[in-house]
Formats: C-alpha cells, sequence, structure tokens
C-alpha cells in the first residue's frame, strides 16, 4: 500500500499535519471554514478567496485565517 | 423645527439616521450584544479582527447575529501598535468582504491605551490612497486633527478620555476648537461612562458618538442603550436649538410688572 506523506503547515499559529498536495480550498473545507466569513492569509500574503482553489500547500506554510468578532 | 428624520449623518458620503456608533466588545454574550445594540437604535457597529478558532468549530460568529447586511460593520485595528499591524488587519478586514469603510486606530501605550498619532498619520496617507473610507481616532489635539483631514481621513474621531475610563469629556476646549476647524464628521470616541457624557458631545456640536464599555459593562446594557441612543437625540436638538447666552446674575422668568 502506498503511504500518504504528509506535510507540517501552521494555521493560526497552531501545526498541523496535511495531506501533500492538499490544496488551500481543501483545507479549508476540512476546518468547516465558512468562506464568506473570513479572510486569508498565506505567508504573510493577502489570497484572493477566489484563487484559493489553485494553491497546493507547501512544506512550513503559514495560513492565518482571520473573521469579525466584537470590538470597540 | 429640525426634522430628524431629514437632519441625517453623512459618512463617506453614505447617509445614516442613527449618530450613535455602538461596539460590540465586552458582552456577555453575542445575544445580548445583539440586544443592545438594536435597542441602542445604531446603524453602525464596530468590530475587532481576529484569528477564526480553528478548534472549536461551534462556537457563534458575530454575523451570525448582527446582520451586516443591515447593520454597517465598522472594521477597526484595536490592540494594533503600529502602522505595519493596523494595515494589515484592515487589508484582511476588506478581503473579509469588500470592506472599504474603517476604524483606524493605532494605539501607543498599552496602559492610557492613547493613539500614537505618528503611527495613526501614516496610515491614514496609505489607507486612504489605497481607496478605503477612513475613520479615524485620534488624540483630542487640533493641529493633529489637522493633519489626519489634510491626509485624506473621512471622519475625525478624538477620544474624551481613554478607552474605557468612563470619564467623560475632559478637554471641551479642544473638542470645541476642532469643531471650528474642520467640516468633516467629527465623532467622539472612547471614554464616555453615561447617557449625560454623550449630550456634551452633541452639545459641543459634535456629529455623533461612539461608545462601547459605558453601554457593555453597565449594569443593564439594554437600558443603557436606550438612555444612549436618547441622549444622542437630545444632544443633537439642544445643539441645533442654540442655548441662551450664560449671565453671571439671574434673570427672572415671570414679569415684574402687575407684582401684588
Amino acid at each position: 500500500m502506498k503511504k500518504i506523506k504528509k506535510i507540517k503547515i501552521k494555521v493560526n499559529g497552531k501545526m498541523n499535519l496535511v495531506i501533500k498536495d492538499y490544496n488551500l480550498s481543501e483545507l479549508l473545507k476540512h476546518l468547516k471554514i465558512p468562506l464568506n466569513k473570513v479572510a486569508i492569509e498565506l505567508n504573510e500574503e493577502i489570497l484572493d478567496k477566489k484563487k484559493i482553489s489553485k494553491i497546493k500547500l507547501k512544506k512550513n506554510d503559514k495560513i492565518e485565517i482571520v473573521h469579525f468578532i466584537g470590538g470597540g | 423645527m429640525v426634522n430628524l428624520k431629514t437632519d441625517n449623518f453623512v459618512i463617506a458620503k453614505k447617509k445614516f439616521n442613527s449618530r450613535l456608533i455602538v461596539g460590540t466588545g465586552k458582552y456577555k454574550t453575542m445575544s445580548e450584544c445583539a440586544k443592545a445594540i438594536e435597542l441602542s437604535g445604531a446603524e453602525i457597529v464596530t468590530v475587532a479582527v481576529r484569528r477564526v478558532n480553528i478548534t472549536d468549530k461551534n462556537k457563534p460568529l458575530l454575523m451570525d447575529y448582527i446582520d451586516p447586511k443591515k447593520i454597517t460593520y465598522l472594521p477597526n485595528t484595536a490592540g494594533c501598535f503600529n502602522s505595519k499591524e493596523a494595515l494589515r488587519t484592515l487589508r484582511l478586514a476588506r478581503e473579509i468582504g469588500g470592506w472599504k469603510l474603517v476604524k483606524l486606530e493605532v494605539l501607543g501605550d498599552r496602559k492610557n491605551l492613547f493613539p500614537d498619532m505618528i503611527e495613526t498619520l501614516k496610515s491614514t496617507e496609505v489607507l486612504a490612497k489605497e481607496g478605503f473610507r477612513v475613520m479615524v481616532y485620534c488624540n483630542d489635539d487640533p493641529l493633529m486633527a489637522k493633519r489626519l483631514e489634510n491626509s485624506g481621513a473621512d471622519a475625525i474621531m478624538p477620544l474624551a478620555a481613554p478607552i474605557g475610563s468612563g470619564l467623560g469629556i475632559q478637554n471641551k476646549v479642544n473638542i470645541q476648537i476642532i469643531r471650528k476647524q474642520t467640516k468633516l464628521p467629527l465623532i467622539i470616541d472612547a471614554g464616555l461612562g453615561q447617557a449625560s457624557d454623550a449630550v456634551i458631545a452633541m452639545e459641543l456640536g459634535c456629529d455623533g458618538v461612539l461608545v462601547n464599555t459605558a453601554i457593555a459593562k453597565a449594569k443593564n446594557p439594554f437600558q443603557m442603550a436606550l438612555a444612549f441612543k436618547n441622549a444622542v437625540v437630545s444632544g443633537r436638538q439642544s445643539y441645533l436649538s442654540g442655548r441662551i447666552n450664560k449671565m453671571l446674575m439671574g434673570n427672572p422668568s415671570s414679569p415684574s410688572k402687575g407684582i401684588i
């Protein structure tokens, strides 16, 4: 049986293991993130949400997913 | 007679009826926050940009309680201590769903929470060039307010007192000077403690007030939300009505003629 290769990435400051060749859209679906309510940064660059299915995750990628919360 | 329905509050060319902006922080629950906002009549609420909790997916979302189609979200940069952090936060906020109207707040000191005006000014210039409509939290300094105006700010929002202090307006003179020098919307932001503070702000000629802690942390936030709603209307009416002159001596209200 072929072994699934996994890579380490950081999501919102926490280490995560994901399948190699996973794309960002698949990761967000897996995390159940409502796309219309968030913004996403990959390695400190803001992403266009329409293009995330084209982005393949790489080892040591840093992803930030933010949304609105209560604040003054 | 001033018709309050046509006396609109205009920010970045958008008309609002309510001159009260409320913050959505510090409430016990999201539903308490939503109810207080409804009672306050506010049409604009400030919101913060933070990381999504990826481990607890069932955590309630602000957008599920306050509909951004009905209430204008004003993303803020609370917690940012330099221009780089503030710009990153607001660019992310815009990406969430096209928000261009934002509240810039760059703090300079963790204890008194006063704004760092150098960083604030730098950020205002960049944001205005990038097409943001920027409402700027600032010190009650007329010279800095003028510089912000020249840098492309859409609203000047001087503090009444330190954020969350509840002290009310500490420097009425400066607020009046800023009022006289600017045609931009002038909104008192931070430091109000009770409804009468909002009346004073409006009577000084401010276009609106922004309140968070005074409502959220009141013993009865719902009643306080209503009190602020009424205070802003009352203060605006009072300002537009033109107050009497102050005099040192008394002036009887009843005619002196015909006294028996």
